[in-house]
């Protein structure tokens, strides 16, 4: 029971702290493109990858306070920060601690930011295609983010890196 | 003439208790409705289990696409046609879209994708573009045209305005179930004035927004999507028969792989249970094929099959109780093994269901770039976002509300049970 929801503070404590939304939901994507199982749907939105299920499971473990959830003023914007309390740390317990991969992985991630982890994820999420192909899927649904060449090129090596 | 733009000789009409009538001019879309894997979606209730607590929610795939299609088809013939933002040019990509953009379902969605690990989106797109009649027909427009309609229904498409009709916070989609969902239930929630926000609605160039004076009709809208979803789409008892449903679909799958003997062949099933479905064995599937399986399971063997295939069946459903998991957790470990020691096995009559186990997507304007607000179009022309201009949707909006359930068979917890008062007390503490 709760397997899930215990993954996923797992998760956020290998990083320690994940600031902002959109960067957790890519990280969890892109763990599960990994072949972490994590059990959350993706679809594609007009941001790329993202769960319903993730953002009202991260809710729940607000609420229940196994999380914390701290809002930083941007100015025109909002983020939220998420960080594991003791109780939630003490609460995932209920799962097999996870792997040094994962570990790893989780870290590199966490030191991306949220625009390139939305490029890496949009990437993955088209990997059926060749790479040429991927970047101009990636340039149509995200014309508005003008991705560099060396971001792509960036983007495919730490693919490659997390794949080894 | 080109079989994109040609027209019935004569409209046709399908009578609709939501929307009074689905109007029909082009042959395109009168040649997809005609298709097999169209016509399957009348085996497929919209909203699964919820017939066994509204017993008219009946209703199917089919009825809501037919809405989805006549919606947009309002919106691109009679509210953006004139519009120098719309590209009339996309007017069939997007009713084909929204005609076909819940294909994919399997029976009972939800339980049925969980168990399976399957995705309708994906087998949308998967009889979109494969060996299939609707593909026939979409092919007959342009080799690529199938392509299209595919990546509006996956928001892939370059043109983000088509698939806001489709798909975002205020499409087509929902403004036809939560109308359609609230007729058949026959509850007073659900109801919005609909023809107000297809006036309001303004085409942007990436996006569809919503006239300012407009912004009292999407308050209506987002409560009615606040209040079906926790009084229909998220009813506890309708959860028990999605529970009942999905733990024995998982019995079944764990039979198989145990090398059970079923005394029915269990044809239908077994590339789901291989994990190995492919587009026939996909579209075969749909309700009457589950519930014929369910007659025949519960005369099997295997009690726990037979069991949970004549409770779901005869609507002997499982109870529960609300369930604090931050402060319950350890109990509930307990829960488990005591159920263990009783001889009723927690992994299919002892189960947790959370709110995220059915993500509706509430409207939270979020941080940037998670995922695209409403916007209202302000009289300078500026855009905000919803909830910085309503009261009303700031306060629904702000407010996380989320949910734990414990549902179990009480009826097997009978009195005389040597553990039924430990548990019990557990259970109520």
């Amino acid at each position: 029971m709760l397997q899930d929801h215990a993954k996923i503070v797992q998760f956020v404590s290998l990083a320690g702290e994940v600031t902002g939304r959109k960067k957790l939901q890519k990280m969890i994507f892109i763990a599960k493109k990994m072949d972490f199982a994590f059990q959350e749907k993706y679809n594609f939105h007009i941001y790329g990858p993202y769960s319903e299920e993730l953002t009202v499971r991260m809710e729940e473990l607000c609420n229940l306070g196994f999380m914390t959830e701290r809002k930083e003023d941007k100015g025109s914007y909002v983020q939220y920060c998420y960080a594991p309390t003791e109780k939630g740390r003490e609460f995932a317990t209920i799962v097999e601690p996870q792997n040094t991969r994962l570990s790893e992985i989780v870290q590199q991630m966490n030191g991306k930011s949220s625009r390139f982890l939305e490029l890496v994820a949009t990437l993955l999420y088209f990997d059926d295609l060749q790479p040429e192909e991927q970047i101009e899927k990636v340039n149509v649904v995200k014309a508005k983010l003008h991705f560099t060449t060396e971001e792509f090129e960036a983007a495919f090596q730490f693919i490659q890196q997390l794949q080894s | 003439m080109a079989y994109a733009t040609q027209k019935l000789a004569e409209e046709k009409v399908f009578k609709d208790p939501v929307h009074r009538y689905i109007h029909v001019q082009d042959q395109v879309i009168w040649d997809l409705i005609a298709t097999k894997e169209f016509q399957r979606l009348r085996r497929i209730r919209q909203l699964g289990t919820t017939y066994l607590v509204f017993h008219g929610a009946e209703h199917s795939r089919f009825s809501h696409s037919l809405g989805v299609y006549e919606i947009v088809r309002r919106m691109v013939d009679d509210v953006f046609a004139n519009r120098p933002e719309w590209n009339k040019r996309e007017r069939l990509v997007a009713l084909c879209a929204g005609l076909l953009h819940d294909l994919g379902h399997g029976p009972f969605s939800h339980a049925f994708e969980h168990v399976f690990d399957l995705d309708h989106e994906y087998f949308t797109r998967v009889i979109i573009l494969g060996n299939t009649e609707v593909n026939e027909v979409l092919r007959r427009v342009s080799k690529d045209f199938p392509k299209k309609v595919s990546e509006v229904i996956e928001k892939t498409y370059h043109n983000k305005q088509v698939v806001s009709l489709i798909s975002s916070q205020i499409d087509a989609d929902r403004m036809d179930y939560l109308q359609r969902d609230a007729y058949f239930t026959g509850v007073s929630y659900g109801h919005f004035d609909m023809e107000r926000i297809l006036r309001v609605m303004r085409p942007q160039p990436d996006q569809i927004v919503i006239k300012s004076t407009g912004m009292h009709a999407i308050e209506d809208y987002i409560m009615s999507r606040y209040q079906m979803y926790w009084q229909v789409y998220f009813h506890p008892v309708s959860r028990s028969a999605e529970v009942i449903l999905r733990k024995t679909l998982e019995r079944a799958k764990e039979l198989y792989h145990a090398g059970y003997t079923f005394k029915h062949d269990i044809a239908h099933f077994h590339s789901f249970f291989e994990n190995d479905v492919q587009l026939d064995a996909y579209i075969a599937m749909d309700e009457s094929i589950i519930l014929a399986y369910f007659q025949f399971w519960m005369s099997e063997e295997d009690a726990i099959l037979s069991d949970l295939s004549q409770r779901f069946l005869n609507r002997k459903l499982f109870k529960f109780v609300e369930v604090d998991p931050s402060k319950d957790w350890e109990k509930l470990i307990r829960l488990e093994k005591l159920f263990d020691q009783a001889g009723i096995d927690p992994n299919y009559y002892l189960v947790m269901d959370s709110s995220s186990d059915l993500p509706y997507d509430f409207y939270r304007p979020g941080e940037e770039g998670e995922r695209l607000p409403i916007y209202l179009q302000m009289p300078n022309k500026e855009l905000s976002e919803l909830s910085r201009s309503s009261d009303i949707v700031d306060a629904i909006s702000g407010k996380r509300r989320t949910d734990h359930k414990l549902y179990y068979p009480k009826d097997l917890l009978h009195e005389e049970h040597p553990l039924h008062e430990q548990i019990i007390e557990i259970m109520h503490a």
